[in-house]
């Protein structure tokens, strides 16, 4: 038996550590469901065919600058010394993810003003005379379009890969230390952002596109969650021991049945038969992937912060 | 104050004997820090350094104090203090946290309601002081000024003691005799006719082999103790610790003995008669200066290694070897005297036989053993004499205990509260100590206190006997206020001083003010002639030679070195009736007792049950700290600690809230189980101290379990009336 | 360059805690959290139980992630010694320097920006020990300059037995514990 006393007991950081609450997990959910739609209408924008793809490629960069402020403002939540906030833009911080994040969501903001001049609401093209002139002049010249797709899908990857990085950098959270926690982050947020145009196009062909491609980054995401769990048991025992966490200890009911279960394989199972027109494509499919990305970041993050180097008592 | 030996005691009044009339008074010092600019009448800004002695604990070390822009902002070791050498523990680190506390006293407070409901009226010092002149002269009328008892703890209480007897009583008792080192100074009075004192004499800094007996030093935090241990530990001192848990000291130690509780004297007797059957004593020591070594011998011929296995769980192969460790080093062992020594009621008997034993091995005024000490000679303020009183103490009527009394026995004046023989006791002046938690059995206090008419409290926090109190008198903490010169016996001489650095920061007013206009109340003016406190101060410190002023600048004065050891020039003498260390007690044989001790057997827990140990951590003293931020910030509640394998077997999960309920039904507060692998499997064990339920504690409330309470049975020792507390067993209550 | 650290004797240390309460008036430190703290480790069976007590706090690591974390710099290394400080005024409590510490020795001050031990730099920069170590009844901690061969800490690291916290986490810490 090990036995531990201390008479450290440090609010947010003891008994073990929790300083980040609702706020992180919503914004690196609505952040990498941002990525996965940037991603989206960027590659429609880039093969041009976002003429069928009305919904990626109309919808998804008005709603991803509301999501993406609402993750922004979430993250602003989080912030303990608020006023001080601007001081992320007066420096760059080459070691730090969170700078390079802070930096390339500034920039994201001008491509999705970009990808929503495309369409503009109309109100918008009636009032605003910039716009219309803007609009026409992005129609006018279909390359332009083309490399609005490439840029907005490679800050779409960027912002996915960055909320999977901000975590994997930070090395004392065991379960964190992955080296393909961006890649499940990003594939995530893609799954969540397929099921978003699924669950709202209007167009059947867009919808099915979706779905399939929905699926396909489920099953992807399966396969990485696996290597993700092989990975951290075939590491160290503090590996092996922050993944029982999710395998068997505190967070693993919520993984398996949330996450795993409702977030991926039933969901999953309801759209292979939906796309192979067994059954009618119903909203409950998609809302569950959605639903099962935001628990997702939930439990990795509150996992995570449990996680730790030193052997974990009783 | 430790318990004062004859020799003692005749130094320091025979001094005051030669004290002349009070001098000029001590006009023009400055009290505590300066706040306001002379020439520009502006706050003082920057730091300020004021000395003065730390009150955090009974150790008293000098500290500095330092104020930052009017704020007290901390407190460091004086370098000059022979006793700190310049580091205070986190007690006198925290003191801090006592001025700042949030749950101190702040103004007289008078009882409205039910005594322990804590219900009061706020009143000023005059309405306080006022309502208890008339109660004392109204006790003083019916029932003579006898009537009052006093229990005191700290130097503080001095100026109380003075007041009281200078009333008319001499009923004051200490719970630091009664309920902690009475048996051992009576033990080492009977044997060496000196008593080890407080600091004690322990050259624990230059021991070579170190015997601790339940003395868990480190946690028990007594500075000059823990720094010398500290010292031994990196010299690479042979370390033997007998106790049932493995204390922090035990962790250091070459031998930890996990004795079985209560068998001490049966493992000390046994290492008594190997050192003797094997030859193993300081034999030219023994025979130059103990008288019965023949006698001894007899008497502990038959206490060999394999008859204590059975009952000490030592194996004896693991006896042997440490006996002769212990003589491995001699003189250069110390069996340490211990202090905290009220177990088992026969505790005198076992400070004996430490006594013994460290006679065996030549320690007394040896290296590394006890030393010689002596004191500052500082003459006492040359006061009137006391009326004497018409009746004999009530605390030991007809001389139950022909020992020890010479700070009272605490229970003895609750019994005569409770039984009013030899006569009535109607009012009680309780300072500075928490007698529901520092006297066995709650409740036997709490029934005499319904038979008095006047129960005051002076403290600096409302703790739970505050709760019962007619009237409770908030005091100014030490950082608040003077005391009087402390000047203990210590190997190195020294006086050393208490006087403010701050203000109160409410109505709260010092002791020797509370003391003076309540004397003044009664008619005993003549008692207290000097104007303030400085001029008392003053007074003392001229007849030594020495001024305030010099006093108030440098905290601690040094006098001349002596000699330490008898290698040094240290002519030990030994007031006992032959003049030698008496091996064999020609007191105890004239008084009926075992002139040589004998191994008792204690009662055992019945099964189920465990049996309760206690003792201290390093951050708190006594039950007064708990509330003070700075030390709840670093222990805010006790756990109980429980064997590992016992909590498994009784199916109880580390970390969680149990209650205990002793053999009498009596039912702690909730306490979490710390399951150890540094305990035995027969007993448990909490910090003392925790376990609040006085309300207007808030920081500590209800915070961990009280051994106090579980304390409903005590054994008397007979020879001087400490109370055995260690016979008490528990088991746990599971929350539903 | 100097390499400010520490050393600190866990067979003299008993626990007490003074370095704590010590650090606590010396910095002002808020109610309620620690910038140092005691850790007591006990291991084996009773009664052959080992116990470790530490005084823990931030490790001014060499390679401190927290200052990788930190997207404002305000975490940095200090001039003086390689001390990790935060600049409270370039603060943002993003908070992912307390995620990155393998420690837990950082916290949120209530104002609002991220706290932990400073090593009592401005003692340090007046030739003082950190307030911990100057308190410390038992002496069982040391302070100094790591890289100087000659300085006491170098000397007590050359001639006992000692180890790190969590070496493995790769942040080279720089306070040791002799056994």
């Amino acid at each position: 038996m090990i036995e531990i006393t201390t008479t450290r007991h440090n609010h947010l950081i003891d008994p073990s550590l929790h300083i980040w609450g609702w706020e992180i997990p919503v914004y690196l959910f609505l952040g990498g469901m941002v990525a996965g739609m940037m991603l989206i209408s960027g590659y429609f924008l880039f093969s041009g065919r976002y003429k069928e793809t009305n919904c990626s490629c109309y919808y998804l960069p008005i709603m991803s600058f509301l999501l993406l402020s609402l993750g922004m403002f979430a993250l602003f939540l989080d912030l303990e010394h608020k006023p001080y906030v601007w001081r992320l833009y007066t420096t760059f911080q080459i070691t730090s993810p969170m700078s390079w994040g802070s930096w390339i969501l500034v920039l994201v903001y001008p491509i999705l003003f970009a990808s929503m001049l495309m369409r503009p609401h109309r109100l918008l093209l009636e009032k605003i005379p910039h716009v219309k002139k803007w609009h026409e002049y992005l129609h006018s010249k279909p390359m332009l379009i083309k490399y609005l797709g490439v840029v907005s899908m490679f800050f779409g990857a960027a912002i996915g890969m960055y909320t999977g990085v901000l975590l994997s950098s930070l090395g004392a959270r065991p379960l964190w230390s992955s080296s393909i926690l961006w890649l499940l982050f990003l594939v995530s947020g893609l799954s969540s952002a397929a099921a978003f145009v699924h669950l709202i196009a209007k167009n059947v062909y867009e919808r099915e596109l979706l779905a399939k491609s929905d699926n396909a980054f489920l099953i992807l995401e399966l396969f990485i969650i696996t290597v993700f769990l092989i990975g951290l048991s075939s590491n160290s025992d503090v590996h092996a021991k922050a993944l029982d966490l999710l395998m068997t200890g505190k967070y693993a009911a919520v993984f398996w049945v949330f996450v795993i279960g409702m977030g991926i394989v039933i969901p999953l199972f309801i759209q292979l038969l939906a796309v192979n027109h067994k059954i009618h494509h119903t909203p409950i499919a998609p809302i569950m992937v959605i639903i099962g990305g935001l628990i997702l970041r939930f439990v990795i993050v509150a996992a995570g912060q449990y996680s730790h180097w030193y052997v974990l008592t009783n | 104050m430790a318990y004062l030996s004859r020799r003692r005691f005749l130094k320091i009044s025979g001094a005051s004997i030669v004290a002349t009339a009070a001098l000029s008074s001590a006009s023009g010092i400055v009290k505590g820090a300066k706040k306001i600019e002379e020439k520009t009448g502006k706050q003082v800004k920057g730091i300020q350094k004021i000395p003065t002695y730390c009150s955090m604990c009974f150790w008293k070390c000098s500290a500095i104090a330092y104020v930052k822009d009017g704020k007290l902002w901390k407190i460091e070791g004086n370098p000059e203090d022979p006793l700190s050498n310049g580091r205070l523990c986190p007690r006198g680190t925290g003191g801090v946290g006592a001025h700042y506390d949030p749950d101190r006293l702040k103004a007289p407070l008078i009882r409205k309601s039910e005594r322990g409901e804590e219900k009061w009226v706020q009143v000023t010092w005059d309405e306080a002081l006022d309502y208890i002149a008339k109660k004392m002269n109204k006790i003083k009328n019916e029932y003579g000024p006898e009537s009052i008892g006093f229990f005191s703890h700290g130097i503080g209480g001095g100026f109380f003691k003075h007041l009281l007897k200078a009333y008319g009583t001499r009923n004051i008792a200490a719970p630091s005799f009664d309920q902690c080192l009475g048996p051992r100074d009576t033990a080492f009075e009977i044997t060496y006719g000196d008593v080890v004192g407080g600091p004690e004499r322990t050259d624990i800094e230059n021991a070579e082999c170190i015997v601790l007996f339940g003395s868990h030093i480190g946690e028990n935090m007594h500075n000059t103790q823990v720094q010398e241990f500290s010292k031994a530990v990196e010299r690479g001192a042979s370390i033997i610790v007998v106790d049932p848990r493995m204390s922090t000291a035990a962790t250091k130690a070459k031998y930890y003995l996990p004795i079985k509780p209560g068998t001490d004297l049966a493992l000390l007797l046994t290492w008594i008669n190997i050192l003797i059957s094997e030859n193993l004593y300081d034999k030219d020591y023994v025979e130059k200066y103990t008288f019965g070594f023949e006698q001894l011998k007899a008497a502990v011929s038959g206490y060999t290694p394999e008859w204590a296995y059975p009952i000490t769980g030592i194996e004896p192969e693991l006896i042997r070897e440490t006996a002769h460790e212990i003589a491995r080093y001699i003189p250069h062992t110390l069996v340490h005297p211990g202090r905290h020594s009220v177990w088992y009621g026969d505790d005198t008997q076992r400070g004996r036989a430490l006594a013994i034993i460290n006679a065996l091995i030549g320690s007394w005024g040896r290296k590394g053993g006890l030393t010689n000490q002596d004191v500052f000679d500082i003459p006492s303020y040359p006061y009137p004499p006391y009326p004497k009183p018409e009746r004999e103490r009530a605390d030991n009527p007809g001389g139950k205990y022909p020992f020890g009394g010479a700070e009272g026995y605490t229970t003895g004046l609750r019994e005569a509260t409770l039984t009013e023989n030899p006569y009535p006791i109607k009012g009680w002046f309780v300072y500075g100590t928490n007698i529901l938690y520092s006297l066995p059995n709650t409740q036997e206090t709490i029934d005499a206190i319904q038979k008095l008419d006047l129960l005051v409290v002076i403290d600096v926090v409302p703790s739970e006997i505050a709760g019962y109190a007619d009237v409770v008198l908030p005091e100014a903490v030490y950082l608040e206020r003077y005391d009087d010169l402390f000047a203990p016996y210590f190997k190195q001489p020294f006086v050393s001083i208490r006087q403010p650095v701050v203000d109160p920061p409410h109505d709260q007013k010092p002791g020797w003010w509370i003391a003076k206009k309540l004397g003044e109340k009664l008619g005993l003016q003549k008692y207290f002639p000097w104007k303030n406190i400085e001029e008392y101060l003053d007074t003392r410190l001229k007849l030594a030679g020495l001024s305030l002023a010099e006093l108030k600048k440098k905290g601690v004065i040094k006098g001349p070195k002596i000699p330490l050891y008898i290698e040094e020039g240290f002519e030990p003498e030994f007031e006992t009736p032959t003049g030698k260390i008496e091996l064999y007690s020609t007191i105890l044989a004239e008084k009926g007792f075992d002139p040589i001790p004998k191994f008792t057997k204690h009662e055992d827990p019945p099964p189920g049950y465990f049996r309760l140990l206690f003792g201290r951590a390093p951050m708190h003293s006594f039950s007064r700290t708990q509330t003070n931020r700075l030390l709840n910030n670093v222990m805010d509640e006790n756990e109980v600690w429980v064997n590992a394998d016992v909590v498994k077997r009784l199916g109880l999960k580390p970390g969680e809230y149990v209650r205990l309920k002793n053999q009498d039904g009596v039912l702690s507060n909730k306490v979490r189980i710390k399951a150890t692998e540094r305990i035995r499997t027969d007993c448990v064990y909490i910090v003392h101290g925790f376990g609040h339920n006085a309300r207007m504690l808030k920081g500590a409330y209800l915070k961990g379990a009280s051994d106090s309470q579980l304390i409903t049975k005590y054994k008397v020792d007979p020879l001087m009336g400490g109370t055995g507390m260690n016979v008490n067993f528990v088991t746990f209550e599971t929350e539903a | 360059m100097a390499r400010f650290g520490m050393v600190i004797d866990t067979a003299k240390c008993v626990g007490c805690a003074d370095c704590v309460v010590a650090c606590e008036t010396e910095n002002n430190v808020p109610e309620g959290y620690a910038r140092d703290w005691i850790k007591q480790v006990a291991t084996g069976k009773f009664p052959n139980t080992q116990l470790e007590i530490r005084s823990e706090r931030c490790n001014h690591c060499s390679d401190a992630p927290c200052v990788t974390a930190c997207p404002t710099g305000a975490s940095h290394f200090h001039d003086v010694g390689g001390i990790v400080l935060v600049d409270h005024n370039e603060c943002i409590g993003c908070k992912a320097c307390i995620a990155s510490c393998p420690y837990d020795a950082r916290f949120v001050h209530p104002e609002g920006y991220v706290d932990k031990c400073t090593f009592c730099v401005h003692r340090v920069e007046e030739g003082l020990d950190p307030a911990c170590v100057s308190v410390c009844p038992t002496h069982c901690m040391h302070f100094g300059d790591l890289d100087d061969p000659n300085s006491e800490v170098s000397k007590l690291l050359n001639s006992r037995k000692h180890h790190s916290l969590l070496p493995e986490a790769g942040t080279k810490p720089n306070i040791f514990y002799l056994i």
